[in-house]
């Protein structure tokens, strides 16, 4: 394979010889210019890797990934994290009427209880998590619109052909179309805290801010026209099959989070990477005084609207609630493994050491008669 | 008469495929009844390749003919044709790259061509038709055009000289565009031709075209209106080729014979055949190990998919179901396009980029060698010159050298030394103050006082002046006065006397010169006679009447001259070994001891004997040359005869001594080759003691080492048949060699003590061809294999007596043998081609015989000094440099591949991209190739002067040690533990995606990215890693391209691309920095993929030596210098050693 690709060198050996002979001092004379480039002495830092200069080395990075990684860790085992499953497999769970009879028409509500061990300080933020729910297929990854998503006109009325078989629907264009938004996640799921006493309220949940801020802003626009009324901007499209409602009233109430632009919608649209994932639902923000944690400790009860199936594809759907630290949700990998490989540095320092010590001095006798 | 005529006439139409008509002057000759004009080809030279119209699709067949490109060619198409997972564009684009930098290459490259050939075709010419002088373009002439050629033009096609402005018909001519000789030669214009080209009626016959430059046979038949047609034989001295250039004649007349693509020189502009390094062959063996990687993934991949698959529900959950077409596709052909569509997703395995980084190393690689000072030669004012670039590596893997001795060994600058003449001894007192010690050694043998009898004298030196095709230089006419005036005392006095004497063979102007120094001057050649001063500096005039030239197999020339008195003379000199057989033998014995001690002391001798010729003898003689040199078939084996009949039972009368001065450094330079444990082979067509002596003088054999001759002498001294002393000799000599000698471990040093017996080995070309083609009763193979295991484990081998074919067939033995070992030929003369055409890596001196090696070889180098830095260190590092590219090249890319080839685990086999198509595409063209391309121009892991003064370290990477699987084994379990790191680091990460600190979470794209920018970090610092040698390049490359990929990821992900379907990296990069998670893995990911890589350098490291190469630089400087200056005495002990060993 490789001496075919040289075939051509042939004929152009000799060219690129003579040319080469001439190339450097045809003009005047032939004697080879004494460029250190050239001459391939151009001056160079020869850096030697030896013990001496590694072993410090070794120690730094030791010295410095230990307590990194027990910072970590540390942060990591301060985040607060709550998972509950409600897909209502086992027949005794609350969801599992809902989950077997399930149809798309038919909204189907359970409430799941749960109590909470220790209190929840800050903002807390509320995922849904799936599993066994292959978003990164690549019939599915690649089934969607980016231009129309963007608010193309004409790709709003002529989806891109990637979408199928969710392209078009009773002859009418879909928006969106494709098999990511087709998905969509639309249970819906509300949190009361239950008092001691047995009523209850509802914790008030923020849909906004758990989209990236340049996919709301720049990637997904609604398309041109009555931005008051997307209705008659949709007019031509049909919702996606598995919708129960277009796309204009995925929230009637907030224009800036209707359409295209709809944050959970956008969050759905943003493809995990692993077939168990998580995604941001909802955000709790924290008490305005400050004073009591924002989730305290107690019993509350998940309600579901419970919508999507996955039993299906033997899927697992669970709320996630928890606290975010500066290195994002709780992950005790990284902490683990800076620990992990600041001491396995540090160990081996310790080992080079101890040869450098015991054998480098042979060596370098060895070496100097030479 | 008329009769043989016709008969020639019908025999040259019988034979019409072997010869040509040319009617001179489109003039009908009266014998034939109808005049056809001849078709041949007209004057036009089409050296280019393509024209506008067929340039694309030649262009591209051409390409495309080689597999590397078929191939990539066959995954765009899958790509285009089934759903794959990466568009077409990331293969595309590599691949219509590579093309097109090709196409645009070899499209400048013809478009110089046809700018030259416009040149050549266009240019103005004049042709004589019917009495009148045409200026015609040069493409306009036909064969059978008289052609007018004035001084300092060229020939526009093969012409045969009619007619010069030069009183003695000839003309002078320079070949220096065909074969780079400068010297000029002399053509002669066919003999009794009209004076007036009008009236002149002639057919020419001769050859059909062919390449040979030097060869031409053909017969010229006059016609005169009142006499018989005339016949004369036309030879290489009546053609004139195109490409030579017309000097020191006014003008002269020629009728074409060849034209255009038919000219010798057109013949000769052929490509030589490929040669392949090793190199390539490693880089093939590790393509198909990837090959196979390739097709196991995507088998492994498909199979698994069908099994997950048949799970329920996994096929087609209800969020993601396919398409009509696709539930439509029957389900083989499904299976077949994924295992297709795996294998475009994997398919960057075997990198496009690879092919064009290879290519461009060694073409840029080469112009090193052009550009080393080192190099250059002021003599000639040459350089080093690269004709192939393919072969760089190729040099630091000679294991085997193939040299030449007269021109490469030694200087071809001779000198003459002394001569003996009827068994007494002259030497010349004027050259005793140069050669200071010599004369020390012979004292003893040497009758300086005593001298030959005068006429005996005279005669040896008239034989020296005549015997010789040498001219003398034409010089300005005031030059010729003062040497008129002058006196023959002060021509002497001049030390540049040589320069008025041009020759084909240096030994010749050297005896002339001799002759000169004794009182004889050659004046030159007028009108077929030669002048000569004699002592008495009186002009003496002979006849020219014969020229027997010399050639290599006769090994001798003679000239029959005719002295004013009327006596006819055979003059003959040659080596001893074809003198001798053919003069008395009485007198054999007095020369053969002068002669012998001389090639001990590695002179070059020449044996001078002389007849005289009875004018029936003459008749004879004459009558047999003129006829088998009008023979236009089997001419040279007729004028062989006639020459081993003409030259017999002469008289001795003397002999020459030669000195041909070892190359400067020669010994150095052998010394070195061989501790870089390269064996070294001296092939040589000249005398045994000769050679010998030069090959101690070279120090390739040394003071202990035990010769095994194998010779004519040792075959004869049993006084058995030679083939049953051949046999019993081999038997011994392998006995000795091969089985009693300890066995050698890999990578022990020559050792210069003296436990082990050394050997060398001497063989002649009688013996050898006795070895390679015995007599069929023998075991013919066993000869061979015992002969190839002797030498081989001999330091040196001396083959002398060589023929230049049986260079090559030792060359293609060696190249042949078990381990096919590399080998390398190096020689500067025609002799020498053969050879160099036939090693691994051809090496051609820029000497002074002539320019046909250089034509022919890989690499030509000023001196034989220069191939020790050619090999040990450019060698070595080209070597070094391209086996890490290599290596470092498939490693990269097997950690690139290998997450992708992960992700299909965890995307349900889908063939889903892990990394983005700009990633993927960008990865090998820009990301990352210019610092391994960098890095394979300039690295020096051991500094050039290190390297150049420890030849041993040319053994570490003896045997393509650096691509052996070992290595490669390395590179890939490498690239398999980081390319393993790299996916399951961030899949731990991932295992809680959100992270940021706003909680919103990443997608699959991010993933990817992350990996990636791992990757390409990991990859680049790998290689900063191993560079060792810093240049601000180094450095400007290195960072500059991972600068680049984080501008370019920012760049790329910043705006909402028009043309892309999808924004998959809409600021995906952005987001990924604002993680300090993502940070934290990248670091150290990238750390901990670096570590095996940072472990094994330190606890490798105590055995380099470039910790102390600083130092070392400067001591072997000194050393060196010191050296050098004690270096002429240390060789003249070995030569003088060699007296004594034989």
């Amino acid at each position: 394979m490789m001496a075919s690709s040289y075939t051509a060198k042939e004929e152009d050996g000799h060219h690129s010889g003579s040319a080469a002979a001439g190339g450097p001092g045809s003009s005047k004379s032939k004697k080879p210019d004494n460029t250190a480039f050239k001459q391939q002495r151009l001056p160079a830092w020869q850096p030697i890797l030896t013990a001496g200069t590694v072993l410090p080395a070794f120690f730094v990075i030791g010295l410095i990934f230990i307590p990194i990684g027990i910072g970590l860790f540390v942060t990591s085992n301060n985040i607060r994290e709550f998972e509950i499953d409600y897909t209502g497999v086992d027949t005794n769970s609350p969801c599992n009427r809902c989950s077997q009879t399930y149809s798309w028409n038919i909204s189907c509500t359970c409430s799941v209880p749960f109590s909470l061990e220790q209190p929840f300080e800050s903002n807390v933020f509320m995922y849904y998590g799936l599993s066994n729910f292959y978003q990164n297929h690549r019939r599915y990854v690649k089934s969607r619109d980016d231009s129309q998503l963007n608010g193309d006109k004409s790709s709003l009325t002529n989806p891109s052909k990637e979408c199928e078989p969710y392209r078009i629907s009773e002859k009418k264009p879909i928006a969106p179309c494709g098999a990511i938004a087709n998905s969509l996640f639309n249970d819906t799921l509300e949190l009361y805290y239950i008092y001691p006493n047995g009523s209850r309220t509802l914790i008030p949940l923020v849909k906004k801010g758990i989209a990236w801020w340049t996919d709301k802003h720049v990637k997904f626009r609604n398309p041109p026209g009555n931005n008051d009324n997307l209705t008659i901007t949709f007019q031509d499209t049909t919702k996606p099959v598995n919708w129960h409602k277009p796309v204009y009233e995925l929230d009637p109430n907030d224009p800036d989070n209707n359409g295209f632009i709809n944050e959970d919608f956008i969050v759905w649209m943003r493809t995990a990477a692993l077939p168990t994932f998580r995604k941001l639902y909802r955000i709790i923000q924290k008490n305005k005084d400050n004073m009591t944690p924002t989730l305290p400790r107690g019993n509350y009860s998940l309600e579901i609207a419970y919508n999507y199936p996955v039993r299906s594809f033997d899927g697992r759907k669970r709320m996630i609630l928890s606290t975010i630290s500066w290195m994002g949700g709780k992950n005790p990998f990284l902490g683990i493994a800076y620990i992990t490989v600041g001491s396995v540095c540090f160990f081996l320092g310790v080992v080079l050491l101890i040869i450098h010590h015991k054998y480098g001095n042979r060596n370098n006798n060895a070496d100097i008669p030479n | 008469m008329l009769r043989r005529r016709i008969n020639l006439l019908f025999g040259g139409d019988e034979k019409r495929v072997d010869s040509r008509t040319i009617y001179v002057g489109h003039r009908p000759c009266p014998a034939t009844e109808a005049f056809i004009p001849p078709k041949f080809c007209d004057n036009r030279i089409v050296s280019s390749k393509y024209t506008i119209w067929n340039f694309l699709p030649k262009n591209l067949f051409e390409q495309f003919r080689r597999i590397a490109n078929f191939y990539f060619l066959i995954i765009f198409l899958v790509q285009v044709i089934v759903d794959t997972p990466t568009s077409p564009v990331t293969s595309g684009l590599p691949l219509f790259f590579v093309i097109t930098v090709t196409a645009i290459k070899q499209g400048y490259e013809d478009w110089l061509r046809h700018k030259a050939d416009y040149e050549v075709n266009k240019y103005p010419v004049i042709v004589l038709e019917d009495g009148r002088s045409i200026r015609k373009e040069s493409e306009k002439i036909k064969v059978g055009d008289i052609v007018e050629v004035v001084e300092d033009e060229t020939f526009p096609c093969d012409l045969i000289l009619l007619q010069s402005t030069r009183d003695d018909d000839t003309c002078f001519v320079t070949t220096a565009s065909l074969d780079g000789e400068s010297n000029h030669k002399t053509h002669y214009t066919v003999p009794d031709t009209e004076k007036d080209l009008q009236s002149l009626n002639a057919t020419i016959e001769c050859e059909q075209p062919q390449p040979d430059l030097y060869k031409f046979v053909g017969r010229m038949h006059i016609y005169k209106t009142d006499q018989e047609p005339a016949v004369r034989s036309l030879g290489p001295e009546n053609l004139l080729l195109k490409g030579a250039t017309l000097k020191n004649t006014k003008k002269i007349y020629g009728v074409a014979v060849y034209t255009g693509m038919e000219t010798k020189m057109a013949l000769n502009y052929q490509g030589k055949s490929q040669k392949r390094s090793a190199v390539e062959k490693s880089i093939n063996a590790f393509l198909l190990v990837y090959l196979c990687i390739l097709i196991s993934k995507a088998v492994v991949c498909t199979t698994l998919k069908y099994v997950w698959q048949s799970q329920d529900g996994q096929d087609e959950p209800w969020y993601n179901e396919k398409t009509q077409k696709e539930k439509d596709t029957y389900v083989y052909l499904k299976m077949f396009t994924d295992f297709l569509s795996f294998m475009v997703l994997f398919n960057f395995i075997i990198p496009v980029s690879m092919y064009v980084t290879v290519e461009m190393q060694k073409f840029l690689g080469s112009f090193f060698i052009t550009w080393d000072k080192d190099f250059f030669d002021p003599e000639i004012q040459e350089g080093a010159l690269v004709n192939t670039s393919d072969l760089n590596e190729e040099l630091g893997q000679v294991e085997y050298v193939f040299t030449d001795k007269t021109g490469t060994l030694t200087q071809n600058n001779m000198e003459y030394i002394e001569c003996c003449i009827d068994g007494f001894q002259y030497r010349n007192s004027d050259s005793m103050s140069e050669l200071d010690g010599f004369c020390v050694t012979d004292g003893p043998v040497s009758k300086l006082q005593q001298k030959a009898g005068r006429d005996k004298e005279e005669l040896f030196l008239r034989a020296l002046c005549l015997c010789h095709t040498v001219q003398v230089k034409e010089a300005g006419p005031d030059e010729i006065d003062s040497d008129q005036v002058d006196g023959l005392v002060s021509e002497l006095s001049q030390p540049d006397e040589q320069r008025g004497f041009i020759a084909s063979s240096p030994d010749e102007v050297a005896l002339v010169k001799g002759a000169m120094k004794h009182g004889f001057t050659f004046l030159g050649l007028e009108n077929k006679s030669m002048k000569i001063r004699n002592r008495e500096n009186n002009v003496e005039l002979y006849d020219l009447l014969h020229v027997l030239n010399f050639d290599p197999v006769r090994r001798r020339m003679s000239v029959i001259v005719r002295s004013k008195s009327g006596e006819t003379l055979l003059f003959c000199k040659g080596a001893d070994s074809s003198i001798f057989p053919r003069v008395r033998q009485e007198e054999v014995d007095r020369i053969r001891m002068h002669v012998e001690r001389n090639a001990t002391e590695g002179y070059r001798t020449l044996c001078v004997a002389y007849k005289q010729l009875s004018p029936e003898e003459f008749a004879v003689a004459d009558a047999g040359l003129r006829d088998a040199r009008l023979a236009l078939q089997d001419r040279e084996e007729k004028l062989m005869a006639v020459y081993n009949q003409v030259e017999t039972s002469m008289s001795l009368i003397g002999a020459t001594a030669v000195e041909d001065r070892l190359q400067e450094e020669a010994a150095e330079t052998m010394e070195a080759l061989q501790g870089a444990g390269m064996k070294v082979w001296v092939l040589t067509g000249d005398k045994m003691e000769t050679a010998k002596s030069t090959c101690y003088a070279c120090r390739l054999f040394q003071r202990g080492t035990e010769l095994l001759e194998l010779t004519v002498r040792t075959l004869e001294d049993g006084g058995r048949k030679r083939e049953e002393r051949l046999h019993e000799l081999l038997l011994d000599y392998h006995k000795k060699a091969v089985q009693d000698a300890p066995p050698v471990k890999a990578g022990v040093t020559r050792s210069w003590s003296t436990a082990n017996q050394e050997y060398g080995f001497i063989i002649d070309g009688a013996t050898l061809s006795l070895v390679m083609n015995p007599s069929p009763d023998t075991n013919s193979s066993r000869y061979k294999s015992l002969f190839l295991q002797i030498c081989q484990n001999c330091t040196a081998v001396l083959c002398c007596r060589m023929a230049p074919l049986q260079k090559a067939q030792i060359v293609k033995m060696v190249k042949n043998s078990k381990g096919s070992p590399i080998t390398l030929s190096i020689g500067d003369g025609a002799n020498d081609v053969s050879m160099i055409l036939e090693a691994h890596v051809g090496i051609g001196i820029k000497g002074k015989e002539g320019r046909q090696a250089v034509r022919n070889s890989d690499y030509a180098i000023p001196k034989l000094k220069h191939l020790k830095k050619l090999l040990l260190a450019h060698g070595h590092l080209y070597y070094v440099r391209i086996a890490h590219l290599v290596q470092y090249f498939f490693y990269k890319n097997l950690c690139f591949i290998l997450p992708q080839f992960l992700y299909q685990f965890f995307c349900g086999y889908s063939q889903q991209p892990l990394y983005d198509a700009a990633y993927l595409t960008m990865y090998n063209i820009c990301f990352t190739s210019m610092p391994i391309l960098a890095f394979s121009l300039l690295e020096q892991h051991i500094a050039i002067e290190y390297l150049l003064d420890n030849a041993t370290l040319y053994r570490e990477i003896a045997k393509n040690a650096m691509l052996k699987w070992g290595p490669f084994l390395y590179w890939t379990v490498l690239g398999i533990f980081q390319g393993l790191l790299f996916f399951f680091g961030v899949k731990y990460l991932f295992s809680n995606p959100a992270l940021q600190d706003n909680g919103q979470v990443f997608g699959n794209w991010s993933y990817g990215t992350i990996v990636f920018t791992v990757l390409v970090f990991t990859v680049t610092l790998k290689l900063a890693l191993d560079t060792r040698h810093w240049t601000w390049i180094n450095h400007f490359v290195i960072w500059g391209s991972l600068a680049f990929y984080v501008f370019f990821s920012f760049f790329w992900g910043g705006i909402i691309w028009p043309f892309l379907k999808q924004q998959r990296l809409y600021f995906v990069f952005a987001n990924m920095l604002s993680s300090v998670s993502a940070w934290l893995v990248i670091i150290l990911l990238i750390l901990l993929s670096l570590l095996p890589d940072i472990l094994l350098m330190v606890f490798r490291k105590p055995r380099g030596p470039h910790a102390r190469q600083k130092k070392k630089i400067q001591t072997s400087a000194e050393a060196r210098q010191s050296r050098s200056s004690i270096r002429p005495l240390l060789m003249r002990t070995f030569s003088d050693e060699s007296n004594t060993v034989i």
